[in-house]
């Protein structure tokens, strides 16, 4: 881990300053470009309205909601078990991250807590998430900056973990598997030594993203002074995730506010950068992914025996009363915030997703930059669109 | 610009790549053999097996079902469409009365809205309902996704037995009814 | 073209300049088939883990068929308010500075289309046409994106010219020549410390020069980690963003055939040519060996360009200028000083 000189941030300062000048001194015409809603490097409909100066951003207007679905609004009259269904749907990729924070609060409603090995296997299964969500980011971040192959790479290895997801829950994507009280099934014989095999093969793929991107002089030529978040500035925006970690803040939910995890259990260790810049964020995602991979081994060495659900009514109706749970999820700290009115379903649920603070961060963040490193940046902060409109 | 061997690391990564999917058996056996060094399977001619537990359609074991409607109740979206009728069935024991039982007049579920969710495998409470790893059923027109009672039948067929569980489990494996 | 070598000279002007059309269109085309499949559809697969087109032919050999035939079915699409003859005439501005390009490349010591004294200085020349159709491809297009793309790609092509043609002049001093094919004898008798087993090939002298050519092609054909022009992930595809069908095919074939015709001039000036070891270079044999040995070598340094664009990501336009104007042009003009120094010292 090397800071960047603070020769390197003031030169592109400086360039970025004599750029402008120049454009005031001509009296250049602004220009406006709609990146989005349909555009290559915008994963999902997030539109972005930059106003350019030659090719220097002077303002930008991220528009969201091309996709907003209304799950907030659908769960309130959906039950608890198939409000789970519609939250996996919010971030797709690391899809069972999603249903453990709703579950926990219901949870902690019903005034349950799930048997031990649900509570390994529900950790073992977020971290697979994770690392299927953060997987996709590394190759991403590489096809964002030019480079096609890493891309490849990450769907070829994503591929192994979605595998071992389905083997488990059965669905690849959209898992459901996430019960009040435990989880829905428990583990298929041979899936353990299956996993472990994965994981050495994650490793091996973070170490060929190290190579292949992290280590190239090019790609940190490209992100390294880009897009620094102080982190008090990210803190005020309500960043959170790997985004926050990159700016030197050393917050991680699943350390600090277990509720229903059993990270702690394992010898495992937050990764923060001190730059806060693209690199520090990709940096912390590619070291997040290996201490996962550390975590479900560790996990799994020590699995304990016995049930997998806890003594819940077959209908599920949750007492009168208002929960707020919240986890790292991968893209971020996830949280939902419950009131029930002692019924078959909720009365309200409000969705607190990552990307959404994270991406409102754009506009003081790409004021200056210039046109590439509006992808650079936007990429490195990691939105999924779902988990931005809901 | 730096070192220069971050960028030679790179493109021995994509060049490692390229020469372990050329030649898989490696120096062993230096034959090219692309198709079995790549990561890719050529779908329509060779398939991959997905786990048992994957959720590709749903099956009914009719006689388990009574149409207590439980299923379409519990379904987010409301794809599942029951019609019963209670009819006269022969008394178990000789002698006996005759019992009354539910008979399943239709029995739909439309594929084009099901979300694959699981819910109604779950909440059978007479294991009328299963999961079969079968994937291939899409269809040019949206109407046929929407599979009746026999078709439904038909998946039972494919529906795999129930795998056996790691050690440390309590819970016990299930058994698929004979079909 | 080489059988008929000695029945050439006896046919008439119009004949013999039909069959080096034909061929020099054949060089064109099938080298840009060739480099397509085999390093976009195969090679760049396997380093992807992944197989590339299977279905159609062998292999999926005849895959570039059946995308000819696609993007010659599709619509020809102009934007509303394109300028249309610009619009129109950009894709075949580009090709032709490809086919131009070809014209010095010789395949053997009566194999060439034209032969004359210009020779390099003509093929770096012609080189530059394409920038004209680039810019024109991207204001005609009047899309936002074409004009960044547009204006990317003519600063970057402007700049990277300079070090491409300061790095041949170091192989121009040290032959003593401007034509192709005297540049392609010189290696071939030329000795290295007085063993001339294998010629002298210039890369072992001007390896300095070949390093700046190969970049500077590199930027010459927009391909990462050069390709802030085309920026799929920021600009769609650049100044190609609204073309489709045919035009579109244009381009592609620009690209690919220009990738295919720069190695070749590399091949000649850097790695000997078509000449073979141990034979004679005057040999009429050299006339049927010379293309093919052409082809490997256009197919090995082909390859290297694939490689490095499927594994580096791209350059901001700045630090791509930065590296044309601050790096490369300065070592390419120590090399020519250097070369001129020592060309005189022996």
């Amino acid at each position: 881990m090397t800071s960047i000189s603070d020769r390197e941030k003031l030169s592109y300062i400086a360039a970025q300053a004599a750029d402008a000048r120049v454009n005031v001194e001509l009296e250049t015409e602004g220009m406006t470009l709609n990146i989005g809603p349909q555009h290559p490097a915008t994963h999902g409909t997030l539109r972005i309205i930059a106003k350019l100066d030659g090719e220097q951003v002077v303002a930008v207007d991220p528009v969201m909601g091309y996709m907003h679905r209304g799950y907030e609004k659908l769960a309130e009259v959906r039950t608890y078990p198939q409000v789970t269904t519609l939250i996996n749907r919010i971030d797709w990729v690391g899809s069972f991250a999603n249903e453990v924070p709703f579950i926990l609060a219901a949870e902690r409603l019903m005034e349950v807590e799930a048997p031990p090995r649900a509570q390994w296997i529900r950790t073992i299964l977020f971290e697979m998430s994770r690392i299927a969500n953060i997987t996709l980011f590394l190759g991403d971040m590489g096809l964002q900056v030019g480079a096609v192959t890493p891309a490849f790479f990450a769907f070829r290895d994503r591929e192994h973990v979605l595998n071992l997801i389905e083997a488990v829950t059965g669905g690849r994507f959209h898992p459901n598997f996430d019960r009040i009280g435990g989880i829905k099934d428990d583990l298929p014989a041979g899936w353990i030594t299956e996993t472990r095999r994965v994981m050495k093969k994650m490793r091996q793929y973070c170490d060929e993203i190290e190579a292949l991107v992290e280590g190239n002089e090019i790609f940190q030529a490209r992100t390294r002074g880009i897009g620094v978040i102080p982190a008090d500035i990210g803190l005020s925006y309500g960043l959170s995730g790997a985004n926050i970690r990159g700016s030197g803040v050393d917050w991680d939910v699943r350390r600090d506010n277990p509720c229903g995890m059993v990270h702690n259990e394992t010898d495992w260790k937050v990764w923060t950068h001190p730059d806060g810049d693209s690199f520090a964020r990709f940096w912390v995602r590619l070291q997040e992914t290996r201490e996962s991979t550390r975590i479900i081994d560790q996990l799994l060495d020590n699995l304990p025996s016995g049930p997998i659900m806890a003594k819940v009514p077959r209908i599920i109706k949750v007492p009168a009363g208002e929960a707020y749970v919240e986890t790292e999820n991968p893209l971020g700290v996830m949280g939902y915030y419950v009131i029930s009115k002692g019924d078959l379903v909720p009365y309200r649920v409000k969705i607190r997703s990552a990307s959404f603070n994270n991406i409102s961060i754009t506009p003081w963040l790409l004021k200056g930059v210039y046109v590439p490193d509006i992808i650079t940046i936007l990429a490195s902060l990691y939105f999924i669109l779902g988990d931005i409109d809901r | 610009m730096g070192l220069v061997p971050g960028l030679i690391k790179g493109l021995g990564v994509t060049g490692g790549t390229m020469l372990r999917t050329i030649f898989p058996d490696g120096l062993k056996k230096p034959i090219p053999n692309p198709v079995k060094g790549a990561e890719t399977v050529q779908y329509p001619h060779e398939k991959e097996s997905p786990p048992t537990r994957a959720r590709g359609v749903i099956a009914l074991h009719e006689e388990n079902c009574t149409a207590c409607m439980l299923c379409a109740r519990e379904c987010p979206d409301w794809c599942i469409y029951i019609e019963g009728h209670k009819e006269k069935a022969p008394p178990r024991r000789a002698g006996g009365k005759p019992r009354k039982v539910n008979a399943i007049d239709r029995f739909d579920i439309d594929f084009a809205l099901c979300m694959f969710c699981g819910i109604c495998v779950d909440v059978c409470p007479f294991d009328a309902l299963f999961w079969s790893p079968e994937y291939e059923f899409s269809e040019p027109r949206i109407a046929d996704l929407l599979h009746d009672k026999s078709r439904l039948a038909e998946w039972m067929e494919t529906v795999p037995a129930f795998e056996a569980y790691e050690a440390g489990s309590e819970a016990k494996v299930k058994q698929v009814p004979p079909t | 073209m080489s059988a008929s070598l000695n029945i050439i000279g006896e046919l008439a002007y119009w004949q013999q300049t039909g069959i080096r059309v034909g061929a020099g269109l054949a060089a064109v085309l099938l080298i840009a088939g060739t480099l397509v499949y085999l390093h976009l559809f195969k090679l760049v697969s396997f380093m992807q883990s992944r197989l590339g087109p299977m279905e159609a032919g062998p292999f999926g050999s005849l895959q570039l068929l059946a995308e000819v035939g696609k993007f010659l079915q599709k619509e020809d699409i102009f934007p509303r308010k394109a300028d249309r003859f610009v619009f129109a005439a950009a894709p075949f501005v580009v090709l032709m500075s490809t086919f131009l390009l070809v014209v010095v490349v010789p395949g053997g010591p009566d194999a060439w289309f034209i032969d004359t004294e210009l020779g390099i200085y003509l093929a770096m020349a012609v080189s530059s046409i394409s920038v004209i159709g680039i810019l024109m491809a991207g204001w005609g297009s009047a899309s936002k994106y074409s004009m960044l793309g547009g204006l990317r790609a003519t600063g970057q092509l402007i700049a990277y010219e300079l070090p491409l043609i300061l790095a041949v002049i170091g192989v121009v001093i040290q032959a003593g020549t401007m034509n192709m094919q005297g540049i392609v004898f010189a290696q071939a008798e030329g000795s290295i410390f007085g063993w001339d087993g294998i010629g002298n090939p210039y890369i072992l002298t001007q390896g300095v020069a070949f390093l700046i050519f190969m970049i500077a092609m590199q930027a010459e054909l927009t391909q990462a980690p050069f390709d802030m022009p085309i920026a799929e992930s920021e600009l769609v595809s650049g100044y190609m963003t609204e073309y489709s069908g045919m035009r579109f095919l244009l381009f592609f074939i620009g690209e690919f055939a220009t990738a295919g015709v720069f190695s070749a001039v590399a091949a000649v000036l850097f790695l000997g040519g078509w000449y073979i070891p141990g034979i004679d270079p005057n040999d009429n044999i050299m006339n049927v060996l010379g293309p093919l040995v052409m082809l490997v070598k256009i197919v090995g340094l082909t390859f290297v360009v694939f490689w490095a664009r499927f594994t580096f990501p791209r350059f901001r336009e700045d630090q791509l200028q930065k590296l044309a104007w601050k790096v490369l042009i300065p070592l390419a003009l120590a090399n020519i000083v250097v070369t001129g120094i020592l060309k005189v010292a022996f």
